[in-house]
């Protein structure tokens, strides 16, 4: 392409184009004109993704920062999956609610670009930076609907506790300095295997740090209290892009960082996440039983889900690297699905998310129901749907890694799980509807956007090979 | 041919997504075209006995095709003596229950009928799988359509039921899971590469310890799902909450997933911990058959009281599983066909009666036999079947499980006096219920005008009776063809508990001496020698 250092963020490239663009769009629209500013966003993020297939199998690193590998490509393509169905299932919603799309879709897609720069980066500082520009734009996502007070108080709780955790995480990386002399990802791995330093209280507390400051990202117990409010105050549909795009981010960055410089340490992170693994499960399914909400019974379940995606990481062999990987696209999609479906049935005054909002929703919306149940089959991880495929490809990764426990603990929460979703699709399926609800009417955008979801959901629940094999793959080249 | 019978049916759930229905005119049409998918796929399943060679003990009509390459995942089926006839049976059943609700269900036909026809994939594809993931998938998917079948067309507490039946068996599945995984992970430990293949994994050695833990996960997977008492209080609530078809279809064909999951993975997968822990499966098994048999007794509901004949039934086929002799494990089988035949008639006509009256409660009937004769015989037939009759389909299978656990029976013949308890006590609590619901005068003034057998149901009644009467009459047409894939799982099963089948006959020798004075009175190596080959 153009040259060695700028081929590697092709991707972010085409995306912060577009960000640009559409805000470039929005200042200069004329009042009561109403341009496809989602159309822009989406050329870009197809861009991006066209940019990450090309680049695949290249290994093209960018500054001595950014390293455009399969590992990061693949999570890139994921993101860009979040990216594009967020913003098809957006604009149902903007409309209705009376967001304005420029501000929306440029945060959206420079959130976008800090995600893929968390996936692919390979400095700490780096790692910091990218968080910062994804997590600040989520912020202001939360609290996008500025006359809905919820809204705002929840990106406020959210704002603290993430400006919080990211102190944690900066301390982590200055006490990494400290001791190694460098924030470069390679160079502190070398440094750390070249001599033992496992009774250094430095290095060990830096570790500490960084784990927590990674638990907050994707919502692990006990560092999860912010998620159910924020996701229960966002719109739902920024409630479906934080709960997929920021933790398959900070879930790569993640692998990235533990699995690469602190491997030497194994022994001692392992345990401990093995812990957290276990009540991040146990704790998101059994408080989603409680739940009478579906946005915030989905917000439990998906911190339940990065419980999942946590024994990938602790198993951490070959199967379980991939594992990782084809969970996050598993999940992406199917949350992303669950979320979208959700923000497609709320009103511009009442979000419609409580259980009893379903009653007979089969009768009044037949597909949307089916498709619906679909998405939620799939993340109780039943057959034949690609939540199966990747349950089942997390477990035999803990499985051969000889911790039977943790896929033990796995299978039990997850029939637990299936409970809570089940309750929606009793609502939806056999409880008659309520007489006085005006129907909700669904576009033709949303609608498609589901389906496409729903397809790809039973399509790699049937035939997974291709993508099975592209994760393998991708995690060949690094750690 | 096997892929044939279970995406026919699934091919026909997807043409019925087709017809447009939204405004319930098309109905008819839906009934008529699930109907004749559902036949035509019970021909498929004919045209499979046809050409099976009944001699052959391997499976045939074997199918496979990669599928996951990088774990060994294979889309495996084939079919051996054991699954043909089940499978079979699915075939048969489905039309049946089709039938069955051609009247009683009238809201959203169309998603019914889809659901029906589902379900007969998932649980013929169960019986076919030869490949352990492939297996997994289709007996988890199966949960979906019956959920949703007692969930939205069962009666008052179907939503309680739905979720029961599927949490319940769910539980019971995920440990099997994370067997199955494990095996599938000591494979590429022997061996160096992962394999689910189901032929490849009877050979693979595992550890003792590990063993039992493995079986244990299979063994409450399948109790779930038989169900063995304590496991069984999901089922009164599943069958008497679902509409009359999921209950032909649960009682007939999912039931029997459980106990061949027994003959086909259990047991064979995991020989010496079966042989360890098969006298408390038959304990648990014998209970419940009393259990089963005490409490259908009291039952004031006719379709609670065949549920819980149900749970008493199938600790019969399991007794004939532990026992893990040609006798027993022949018996079960045939047994699991009796039960699906006599018990689906069983709940077809009390779904008819419940239809006619909207109430299950044997208090609300007597003297039917006056109104309706033409059904009082069907139904008599059907309970003669049940009881265990000669002559009638019931007699072999719980002859052979018996005579098989007489056999092996390692404390006595306590399991088999037990058992026979559970024969007698059958016939007490069907004919008490015989007699109550159609003998003497008509206690209740609505019941005088009830109509008799319309020609639909006709069609329903009719095939289930010819078949009791011709498995009772000709049993060899259906204990051939298993009887070669019998003798193969029993010998491997065998072969891994040294000393097993020398043990049996000794023991039943010994017994019949003490019991007997000095002389024994049957001379119990010259009968095993005649049954054997």
């Amino acid at each position: 392409m153009i040259n060695a250092q700028i081929d590697a963020i092709v991707p972010m490239l085409c995306v912060t184009l577009a960000a640009l663009a559409s805000m470039g769009a929005e200042a200069f629209r004329a009042r009561g004109e109403r341009l496809p500013i989602g159309a822009l966003g989406v050329v870009g993020l197809v861009g991006a993704a066209v940019a990450a297939v090309l680049l695949r199998g290249r290994n093209a690193e960018g500054f001595g920062v950014i390293a455009a590998d399969n590992f990061g490509l693949f999570v890139t393509l994921v993101l860009t999956v979040v990216g594009v169905l967020t913003i098809l299932f957006s604009s149902q919603v903007l409309e209705r609610d009376g967001i304005p799309a420029g501000e929306y879709y440029a945060l959206v897609l420079f959130s976008i670009v800090g995600m893929i720069m968390m996936a692919t980066a390979t400095d700490l500082l780096v790692v910091f930076v990218a968080l910062e520009i994804m997590s600040i734009a989520v912020y202001v996502l939360t609290a996008i609907r500025r006359d809905h007070l919820p809204g705002t108080e929840a990106a406020f709780k959210y704002f603290l506790l993430g400006s919080f955790s990211s102190a944690f995480f900066l301390y982590g990386i200055a006490f990494t300095y400290g001791v190694t002399g460098s924030t470069r990802l390679a160079a502190v791995g070398s440094f750390l295997s070249a001599q033992s330093m496992s009774d250094n209280p430095l290095i060990l507390f830096a570790l500490g740090l960084l784990l927590v400051g990674f638990a907050f990202k994707i919502s692990a117990v006990p560092f999860h209290m912010w998620t159910p409010d924020a996701y229960d105050g966002a719109p739902a549909i920024v409630a479906g892009f934080m709960s997929t795009g920021v933790k398959a981010a900070a879930f790569a960055a993640f692998a990235r960082v533990f699995l690469s410089s602190f491997e030497p340490f194994r022994n001692e992170w392992a345990p401990v996440v093995a812990v957290v693994a276990v009540a991040t499960m146990v704790l998101g399914t059994v408080v989603g039983v409680a739940q009478s909400h579906v946005k915030r019974m989905l917000a439990y379940s998906s911190i339940a889900h990065g419980g999942y995606l946590l024994v990938g990481l602790v198993a951490a062999n070959e199967v379980g690297k991939a594992a990782i990987l084809f969970y996050l696209l598993a999940y992406s999609v199917t949350n992303l699905a669950a979320f979208g479906a959700i923000a497609l049935l709320g009103a511009r005054d009442k979000a419609n998310d409580s259980l009893r909002d379903y009653a007979g929703l089969w009768y009044s919306h037949p597909a949307l129901a089916a498709l619906m149940t679909v998405s939620l089959l799939s993340l109780g991880g039943l057959p034949p749907t690609v939540g199966f495929i990747g349950k089942w490809y997390i477990f035999s990764a803990a499985v051969s890694a000889g911790y039977y426990e943790l896929a033990i603990v796995g299978v039990l929460t997850s029939v637990v799980s299936v409970f809570f979703y089940l309750r929606v699709v009793v609502m939806m399926y056999m409880v008659e509807p309520d007489e006085a609800k005006p129907p909700v009417r669904v576009t033709g955008v949303g609608m498609a956007a589901l389906a496409v979801a729903i397809a790809a959901i039973v399509y790699l629940g049937v035939l997974p090979t291709t993508v099975l094999d592209l994760a393998a793959d991708s995690i060949a080249t690094i750690f | 041919m096997v892929t044939l019978s279970w995406a026919l049916p699934l091919a026909g759930a997807g043409l019925l997504l087709l017809v447009g229905n939204a405004d319930r005119r098309r109905d008819s049409l839906v009934r008529w075209l699930a109907l004749g998918v559902s036949i035509v796929s019970f021909i498929v399943t004919l045209v499979l006995w046809a050409r099976f060679d009944a001699a052959s003990a391997e499976f045939q009509f074997v199918e496979r095709a990669e599928w996951i390459p990088a774990f060994g995942i294979d889309y495996y089926v084939g079919i051996d003596g054991i699954s043909l006839l089940l499978v079979v049976l699915t075939g048969f059943l489905t039309p049946i229950a089709l039938l069955s609700s051609w009247e009683s269900v009238d809201r959203k036909v169309k998603e019914f009928s889809i659901l029906v026809l589902a379900l007969e994939a998932a649980m013929i594809g169960v019986f076919v799988s030869l490949d352990l993931f492939l297996f997994y998938v289709f007996w988890d998917a199966m949960l979906i359509p019956m959920y949703f079948l007692i969930g939205i067309w069962g009666y008052d507490q179907r939503i309680y039921a739905a979720v029961k039946f599927m949490l319940y068996t769910m539980a019971g599945s995920v440990l099997m899971l994370v067997a199955i995984l494990g095996l599938a992970y000591l494979h590429s430990e022997a061996t160096g590469s992962y394999s689910f293949d189901l032929v490849k994994l009877y050979t693979l050695e595992v550890a003792p310890e590990t063993e039992r833990w493995f079986f244990l996960a299979f063994a409450v997977a399948f109790a779930i799902k038989v169900p063995l008492f304590p496991f069984h209080t999901w089922l009164p609530d599943a069958h008497v909450q679902a509409p009359t078809a999921g209950s032909i279809i649960l009682a007939g064909v999912l039931l029997k997933m459980g106990t061949y999951g027994f003959v086909r993975f259990a047991f064979p997968l995991f020989p010496a911990a079966a042989a360890e822990f098969a006298p408390w499966i038959a304990l648990l098994a014998v209970i419940g058959i009393v259990y089963g048999a005490l409490v259908a007794m009291v039952q004031p509901d006719m379709k609670k009281l065949v549920a819980y004949s149900s749970v008493s039934h199938l600790g019969f086929v399991v007794l004939g599983i532990c026992a893990m002799n040609v006798q027993g494990v022949q018996g079960a089988v045939y047994q699991m066909l009796a039960h699906g035949v006599s018990t689906g008639g069983l709940f077809l006509i009390v779904g008819m009666l419940s239809d006619r009256r909207h109430t299950r409660l044997i208090a609300e009937f007597g003297g039917l036999k006056q109104v309706m004769p033409r059904l009082t015989s069907a139904f008599l037939i059907i309970t003669l079947a049940s009881i265990g009759m000669p002559a009638l389909n019931g007699f072999v299978g719980e002859f052979l499980t018996m005579l098989g656990a007489f056999l092996w029976d390692p404390w006595g013949p306590r399991y088999v006096v037990a058992a026979g308890l559970g024969v007698i006590l059958s016939a007490v609590y069907m004919l008490w219920l015989f007699q109550r619901v159609y003998l003497g005068a008509v206690t209740h003034e609505e019941n005088a005008s009830l109509p008799d057998l319309r020609p639909r149901e006709w069609a329903s009644v009719v095939p289930l009776c010819a078949a009791a009467i011709v498995m009772g009459v000709f049993p060899t047409l259906f204990l051939a063809p298993m009887e070669p894939a019998v003798r193969r799982v029993v010998a491997q099963v065998q072969a891994a508990q040294p000393l097993r089948a020398e043990n049996d006959i000794q023991n039943a020798e010994a017994r019949i001496q003490t019991e007997s004075g000095s002389k024994p009175l049957v001379d119990v190596r010259g009968l095993v020698n005649a049954v054997a080959p």
